[in-house]
């Protein structure tokens, strides 16, 4: 907003006692001791103060009164807006498991969740990873990175199997299993056993158990969207926005994890769970509030980093007609391109900053490419794509 | 703490301090210098905190790994002299350090 000169007040109500701060570290390089608070933080404390912006830390946006274009705080404050923009995020799926009530039971959010989880991670723990997406993955590397011992849950026949093709499960799960993690696949988690209100094991249908020091539960997330459905503004497993993040009340606007965006590349509309959909949806927005003419549209883009894999995803894989790979999985250095016709409508790169890159200019210019060079390693990127 | 000083695209120079051990592009989101993006906050996935090593410093700011040349390749306005700031990391080597930043990161 700052940057599109909006000169009249701002301030940012926060329900977490903390500045903003970067999430993605949570799993991987602040888990393992590489990164410290300070530089969790997404900016220094004084670029609030420098950009006057007014700063509410530890208290909740409760009621939205649209018609006088309020918002009320827990704490009794009523603030007025002329244009509010809600970015609550998403929270940790629950199970409603029998035991989860348990000690040592953990989820992984915020700060405050990551420094029990880290607490907790020691050598030779047994942690029981329920759910084997990207947050279940991370944590199990970097468990295994601090010595603990990890065996990830996943009631899919494969892990990843919401966000990534079965080819870089396969490898996901091969690279893990080499670095210890142990998988129990296509398993439903009945129950967590326990004595004395902590956590002891997993009970799995059929009744096997999986001892553990401690359980981590990550099955995805579900959007906060609770103060916007009360205002009675148009929610769909996310808070309904157009190009621009505005809901359907123009005077609101809404960013990040917990709106269903239209995504234009592919015709239709989504929720993403990304740092840079939320980047380019607050671009969206300040540009909307402050009359300036909207951004260009962003290829949706994510990352992952475990042990020394960088995976770096572009694109969704919708309407896909089929796969080109590119490099030799069993090296940890390729990529899986998933195409429409010739058209790439997703890469999955792993160490392959260059097939995604050229792959994310190639899918948002929504030009055809040619297969064969495509599938060629010995072909640059950049001549693939010029 | 070395000195760094990062001019943006319109000329306006930013001399700052940053502590050792953080990166270039951190020293920028530390001292609120606008310019540098780092979307995905320095894990070289990226490449929105593209910066222009001033041809003097280009020595002893070394080198960019294959993954961050990789990067490079494909981002807009590469010059010889291109980095990404998130892989250099400040030393008392790279005291009177000058970088400047490219007209969008995007």
């Amino acid at each position: 907003m700052r940057h599109y000169g909006h000169e009249g007040p701002i301030t940012l109500v926060g329900a977490e006692p903390l500045l903003p701060y970067q999430r993605p570290p949570l799993s991987k390089a602040w888990l393992k001791g590489e990164a410290d608070e300070d530089e969790l933080q997404l900016r220094p404390p004084s670029f609030y103060a420098e950009n006057d912006i007014h700063v509410r830390l530890g208290v909740r946006a409760t009621r939205i009164d649209r018609e006088a274009r309020t918002v009320a705080l827990s704490d009794g404050e009523v603030l007025r807006y002329d244009a509010l923009i809600i970015a609550t995020g998403a929270r940790a799926r629950r199970l409603g498991l029998p035991g989860a009530h348990m000690a040592r039971t953990l989820e992984l959010r915020t700060v405050a969740d990551a420094e029990m989880l880290k607490a907790s991670i020691a050598p030779g723990k047994r942690l029981a990873i329920v759910g084997g997406g990207y947050v279940g993955l991370e944590v199990a590397a970097s468990a295994r990175a601090l010595g603990a011992e990890a065996t990830v849950i996943e009631r899919e026949p494969r892990i990843l199997a919401r966000v990534a093709g079965p080819l870089l499960s396969d490898f996901f799960t091969g690279y893990h299993h080499k670095h210890g993690v142990r998988f129990e696949l296509d398993a439903a988690v009945e129950a967590l056993e326990g004595a004395d209100g902590e956590v002891a094991a997993v009970r799995l249908e059929g009744g096997r158990e999986i001892p553990c020091d401690l359980v981590l539960i990550g099955v995805g997330a579900l959007p906060n969207q609770e103060l916007a459905q009360e205002a009675g503004l148009e929610c769909d497993n996310g808070i309904v926005v157009d190009e621009q993040a505005r809901t359907s009340d123009p005077a609101i606007f809404a960013v990040g994890d917990v709106t269903r965006r239209p995504l234009p590349l592919y015709g239709r509309s989504f929720r993403l769970e990304s740092v840079p959909n939320a980047l380019e949806q607050a671009k969206q927005a300040a540009a909307a509030i402050t009359g300036h003419k909207p951004p260009p549209h962003e290829v949706p883009w994510f990352w992952s980093d475990q042990y020394d894999l960088k995976l770096q995803i572009a694109g969704l894989p919708f309407d896909v007609d089929d796969l080109i790979v590119r490099g030799d999985p069993s090296s940890a250095r390729f990529a899986v391109f998933h195409m429409k016709g010739d058209a790439i409508q997703a890469v999955e790169a792993i160490n392959s900053p260059a097939e995604f890159m050229g792959g994310k200019l190639l899918i948002g210019a929504q030009r055809p490419v040619s297969r064969e060079k495509l599938a060629d390693p010995s072909i640059s990127m950049k001549e693939v794509a010029t | 703490m070395t000195k760094i000083t990062y001019i943006e695209f319109d000329g306006t120079e930013h001399p700052v301090e940053v502590r050792n051990g953080l990166t270039v592009m951190e020293g920028a989101i530390k001292n609120n210098v606008p310019g540098i993006d780092a979307d995905c906050g320095g894990a070289c996935a990226c490449a929105t905190c593209h910066v222009y090593v001033d041809e003097a410093w280009r020595e002893k700011t070394g080198t960019a790994s294959a993954m961050e040349e990789s990067m490079l390749d494909f981002a807009q306005n590469v010059q010889p002299n291109s980095r990404l700031s998130c892989q250099i990391k400040v030393t008392d080597a790279l005291n009177g350090l000058i970088v400047r930043m490219p007209e969008e990161q995007h």
